[in-house]
């Protein structure tokens, strides 16, 4: 009888019950007080407290918002959109290359790569030089120079994914490739890449939020209003003495969505992505 | 075995561009190493090195003049500054312990028998996707401390809290638990994978010896959760040294500097126009950053291994 009941697995009905009440003081309420602030009217947002909206003004504060600063909002979604598509395609292409050398060839340059490979992990970049170096090279304040300097500081977790992966791809079809005359272009974007789609998906995703997401870059090498990136928009409604805060929360909002959206449809890919290295150490 | 191969197919492509010299015939190219190393090079090398040499020089928009050690003693004797380098210290390690005690909680308690265990798992990673500017912004209003919701709710049950952001003594930890907030997703996350590997033989070797909950936890769950814990770690103790956007968002360094870290005195100082000394932070960063990982990181590796 005993044994029976140990065997299957019962729910703890306290336990979850504890959980979920917790979950949602911690971590559900303050995403609702985002979501309810967003569509009060401002004075009632300037109260700051966790109440119903007296008035909706969803569509007002969206469109408020939208056209807060001649349409700075819709700006910064085109070049936050420039900015992730370019940048995630170079880095993706650019470290799978690497990472299939690396894997594939033994060599006296294994050693340095890899180490170089953890520095880029490891080490915070030098913001000042950086700003020079773009300079030099005539790239400062610049969307090329951005998408550059996005690309050098995400390629090491590009590579480090994609190394892991390639090992697991049979050498086999190299050789097959190889005695059926192609040469290493075709053999890495014909052959190899096409199979290394499950890793593309997840590495895609993960810098796109990533970059998306990133504030401090684009505040350094590409100041300007014109420039701007989503994230810096969240810097419109506040100034030193009033602060819009259901416009500013309306705006959390909105730059919320598509990694909200990223999330629901590659949930699983991010999952994988995120703990990679996380059993192997 | 695969060298005729090779080489015939290197002879058919004669005509393309790279393949004139011998070594170059090899179907993994060196030269694919070429675009990343390009960029990587120019964009993080570069900087990372001459980095050493413009923070010993005075360095305006328009010139810089080699001062020596200059801004290192700046650095080193304001005490702001200094204070900046203890605060980056206990941010990371008061950031990283939490992550690494609640991740693994968190962990346990979603791998375990329990009701709506894919609702939770989401709701605890959701906020690592979220922006950490949006996250500061928000907990910066639920942190007032007349207004906001966070007191609000204490003084209902007669609790009288602290001012969060305002108090000189609590500003830096209470960035510190928003970091946790965002980031503890992720730690629970490394976790799951970690504990979901363990092979279930040992879970029913266990409990034919009649181990309870507990046992299983300390003899089982928190050994073999080693490399996860390994990852935990290294992944935050990096991100807590660099951090600079959560504490930008929330108090800029506020009040006066009881918040300051490295970061935010970087950008500070770029702001300011004092290029050199900015940069200076920026090599004291980085040499806290690998004196601390690198080592800490090999030591942990190293004890696995010995296990």
């Amino acid at each position: 009888m005993t044994v029976l009941q140990s065997r299957r697995p019962r729910k703890n009905l306290l336990l979850s019950f504890v959980a979920i009440v917790l979950s949602v003081i911690v971590f559900l309420v303050p995403f609702a007080f985002v979501l309810l602030t967003a569509i009060k009217d401002q004075q009632q947002a300037s109260l700051l407290d966790f109440s119903w909206p007296h008035q909706f003004r969803l569509v007002q504060n969206f469109i408020d918002v939208v056209q807060a600063r001649d349409y700075m909002l819709i700006i910064a979604f085109i070049n936050s959109t420039i900015l992730t598509v370019a940048s995630v395609t170079l880095m993706v292409v650019f470290g799978a290359m690497v990472a299939f050398v690396l894997q594939r060839r033994k060599s006296r340059w294994n050693g340095l790569v890899n180490a170089l490979v953890l520095a880029g992990l490891i080490i915070p970049p030098a913001v000042v030089p950086t700003i020079w170096v773009l300079q030099k090279i005539g790239l400062f304040r610049t969307m090329p120079g951005l998408i550059l300097v996005e690309v050098a500081f995400g390629l090491a977790f590009v590579i480090l994914l994609f190394r892991a992966f390639i090992g697991t791809i049979p050498r086999e079809l190299d050789e097959a490739a190889i005695i059926d005359g192609a040469g290493p272009m075709r053999l890495f974007f014909r052959v190899i890449l096409p199979l290394l789609k499950p890793v593309i998906i997840t590495s895609v995703v993960v810098q796109s939020v990533f970059v998306f997401n990133d504030f401090t870059n684009p505040l350094y090498f590409l100041p300007g209003d014109q420039n701007a990136t989503v994230q810096l928009t969240l810097y419109n409604f506040s100034s030193q003495y009033s602060t819009q805060y259901n416009l500013l929360f309306m705006n959390i909002l909105l730059i919320t969505i598509p990694p909200l959206i990223m999330y629901l449809f590659f949930n699983r890919q991010i999952v994988a992505g995120m703990t990679a290295g996380a059993i192997k150490g | 075995m695969a060298t005729t191969t090779v080489t015939r197919s290197a002879e058919t492509r004669s005509s393309a561009p790279s393949a004139g010299r011998v070594r170059a015939k090899s179907p993994y190219p060196t030269w694919f190493y070429l675009p990343a190393a390009v960029i990587y090079g120019v964009l993080f090398i570069v900087p990372t090195l001459i980095a050493f040499y413009f923070s010993l020089t005075r360095w305006s928009i328009f010139d810089s003049k080699f001062i020596g050690f200059g801004n290192y003693v700046t650095f080193f004797k304001e005490p702001a500054l200094v204070t900046s380098l203890w605060h980056t210290l206990i941010y990371a390690v008061v950031t990283s312990g939490l992550k690494v005690v609640l991740g693994l909680l968190l962990a346990v308690l979603l791998t375990s028998q329990i009701v709506a265990r894919g609702y939770l798992r989401s709701v605890v990673f959701f906020p690592v996707l979220v922006s950490t500017i949006g996250v500061g912004l928000t907990f910066t209003v639920l942190m007032n401390p007349e207004k906001g919701l966070i007191n609000q709710s204490l003084s209902v049950i007669g609790i009288q809290g602290p001012g969060w952001l305002t108090d000189p003594s609590y500003a830096l930890l209470s960035v510190a638990l928003v970091d946790v907030w965002k980031g503890v997703g992720l730690a629970t996350l490394i976790y799951i994978a970690g504990i979901v590997s363990i092979p279930q033989e040992y879970f029913e070797a266990a409990r034919v010896d009649g181990a309870g909950a507990w046992d299983n936890f300390r003899h089982i769950v928190l050994p073999l959760a080693r490399p996860a814990t390994v990852t935990v770690i290294t992944l935050s103790l990096i991100g807590g040294l660099r951090s600079f956007d959560l504490i930008w968002a929330m108090t800029r360094g506020g009040p006066g500097f009881t918040s300051d870290v490295i970061a935010s005195v970087i950008y500070k100082q770029y702001q300011a126009g004092f290029y050199g000394l900015s940069t200076a932070g920026n090599v004291v960063l980085f040499v806290v950053v690998t004196a601390i990982v690198l080592p800490l990181s090999r030591f942990l590796n190293r004890k696995e291994v010995e296990l």
